[in-house]
């Protein structure tokens, strides 16, 4: 694997990549939940879901099939088509 | 790393030379004389005391040893002698000793050291070397995999792209006599420095071999002659890009194709040379698709278009009509669409071939249209032995091609465009060129069965306003 790679672009961008911006209000936001498929993870979420709503938001549901292996490929296309946002749990 | 003063002798187990020498070192040591050896893949031939590790190669590196054995004297710090393979009386005079080597052969070659083995070079000087690129470096973290870094980082025209390491980009830097940290040029969109060094990143991008890097610097430094106005170029709405045509002994010498299939895929050279150039203006110059590149459609040309003339015709090459000797190598940049094909099996005589080309050339940006766009005609071994077999010379049939090509002003005027019909020309009964004097190029290439011809139309803004085509020297 190679450790260090030399620039080919002018240098007028930093290399670190920025995070995009964050969003300011919930009111309005469509906010993605998305349930890892731990144990129990889904009444912490309904909970979320509800704060949210009161909130404005528009929260939509989704659920990896195993919290054991990264997202398929089909529900991160379809979260990234959906949302403007997405919170997703790291573990329990 | 510093050497101590004394005696360095650099090895390998693999070099019998060396094995033959394993005694003498050991006799050096007894004669009472500082001894270090330096061993670059096995030790247990020696039997001195001061035996070094060289697996890594720096020591070898550093002391810039092409053969083993080698020794070296050090005084002061500084080398003061050096004894290349094995020859006894050089060895006693130089290390003042009577006596020593007896019974070995008088003399000995030693083998090549491995740190200049192919390959190996740009590692160490990567690693070891003080070659300090004026360019950023970027680290990967682990587990992060260097091709999909480059796609990620916006580097690449979509395909898959070479990780420029320093080893590759030393590499390819060998491929030029010229400095690493000179400057081309200003390269367009953004106005950024473009150096030989940075190209060279780009050319390991493209896949390029160093010995095609000259065309490649050559390409770039046409692409900055302001007559070729890479800045329009780049960013107008119609389709063209840069492309290349090499002629010269180094087409060659790279194994350039200017047979069949010429245009398109399978040469490795034609193929990434233009891709280099491409690579080097998305990347340094910032000329990104749908940022500054507004091409409307853009053309499979955008990915990298360079070909090699045949020059195994009576005609003058490109290079040539262009003012260079035919022994010099050159590149001459032109805008270019993708090619439109121009089909007559018939024609045994110049002048049916001529009415054949020009009605394709007719239909050029709209066949109502004339002025526009410059066009090159790539001319296939096929058409080219009928003008050959008749005596046409380019230059005549360039003259041919431009008569048939003159066209009635009142049936110019764009019917559909109120505002181009009332341009200068319609409505007017004297003949107009449908290219501007020098506005068509022949070339000769192609494969040998087809009767064919490539129309490679350019960018609609030509001359002053625009784009022309510009040539220059490749430099090795």
């Amino acid at each position: 694997m190679t450790s260090v790679l030399l620039d080919p672009t002018g240098e007028l961008q930093p290399v670190e990549r920025y995070p995009i911006k964050k969003a300011t209000s919930l009111l309005g936001l469509k906010l993605g939940l998305l349930d890892i498929s731990k144990a129990r993870g889904d009444v912490f979420l309904d909970r979320l879901d509800a704060l949210f709503a009161e909130a404005g938001a528009t929260v939509f549901r989704y659920k990896k099939p195993t919290f054991a292996r990264p997202a398929p490929i089909s529900l991160i296309q379809e979260i990234i088509g959906n949302v403007d946002a997405v919170i997703e749990g790291l573990a329990d | 790393m510093k050497f101590t003063d004394g005696i360095i002798v650099v090895v390998k187990k693999d070099c019998p030379t060396c094995l033959l020498i394993a005694p003498v070192l050991k006799e050096l040591e007894q004669a009472g004389k500082t001894i270090s050896v330096y061993y670059q893949d096995a030790s247990d031939f020696l039997s001195v005391a001061n035996v070094i590790d060289d697996r890594e190669l720096e020591a070898s590196y550093r002391l810039n040893i092409e053969t083993v054995p080698t020794l070296v004297t050090f005084s002061g710090g500084e080398e003061s002698g050096r004894l290349i393979g094995w020859a006894r009386e050089e060895w006693r005079t130089s290390l003042g000793l009577e006596s020593l080597g007896e019974g070995l052969p008088d003399w000995r070659p030693g083998c090549g050291s491995r740190s200049v083995e192919p390959e190996i070079v740009e590692i160490l000087e990567a690693k070891f070397g003080n070659f300090d690129f004026a360019v950023r470096k970027i680290s990967l973290p682990a587990l992060v995999d260097d091709i999909e870094h480059c796609f990620e980082s916006g580097w690449t025209d979509g395909l898959p792209v070479v990780p420029p390491t320093q080893e590759r980009v030393l590499r390819m830097l060998k491929g030029t006599s010229r400095a690493a940290d000179e400057v081309l040029g200003i390269l367009p969109p953004y106005f950024v420095k473009c150096t030989v060094s940075k190209v060279a990143i780009n050319a390991v991008l493209a896949g390029c071999k160093p010995e095609y890097f000259p065309v490649v610097l050559a390409s770039i430094e046409a692409a900055l002659d302001p007559a070729f106005c890479l800045h329009g170029l780049l960013a107008t709405t119609w389709f063209s890009g840069p492309m290349a045509i090499v002629n010269g002994p180094i087409r060659s010498d790279i194994n350039m194709n200017w047979g069949g299939n010429v245009l398109g895929q399978g040469n490795r050279a034609n193929a990434t040379i233009g891709r280099a150039l491409q690579l080097t203006v998305r990347n340094v110059g910032g000329g990104e698709p749908q940022k500054t590149d507004q091409s409307a459609f853009g053309s499979p040309v955008k990915y990298g278009f360079c070909f090699a003339e045949d020059e195994n015709t009576p005609w003058t090459t490109l290079s040539e009509e262009r003012g260079l000797e035919r022994n010099v190598s050159a590149v001459t940049l032109f805008s270019a669409d993708g090619p439109i094909g121009c089909v007559d099996q018939s024609s045994r005589e110049p002048e049916g071939l001529i009415y054949s080309l020009a009605g394709t050339l007719k239909g050029i940006n709209h066949i109502d249209m004339a002025n526009a766009s410059d066009a090159v005609v790539v001319i296939g071994p096929e058409h080219g032995r009928v003008f050959d077999n008749a005596g046409w010379s380019k230059e005549r049939t360039v003259g041919a091609l431009q008569t048939a090509l003159l066209i009635r002003g009142k049936s110019l005027g764009m019917g559909t465009d109120p505002e181009v019909e009332k341009n200068e020309h319609s409505g007017q009964s004297e003949k107009i060129a449908k290219f501007r004097k020098g506005g068509l190029t022949l070339v000769r290439a192609g494969g040998q069965a087809g009767l064919f011809s490539a129309i490679i139309p350019g960018w609609i803004m030509k001359g002053a306003p625009g784009t022309d085509p510009v040539t220059k020297e490749i430099k090795l």
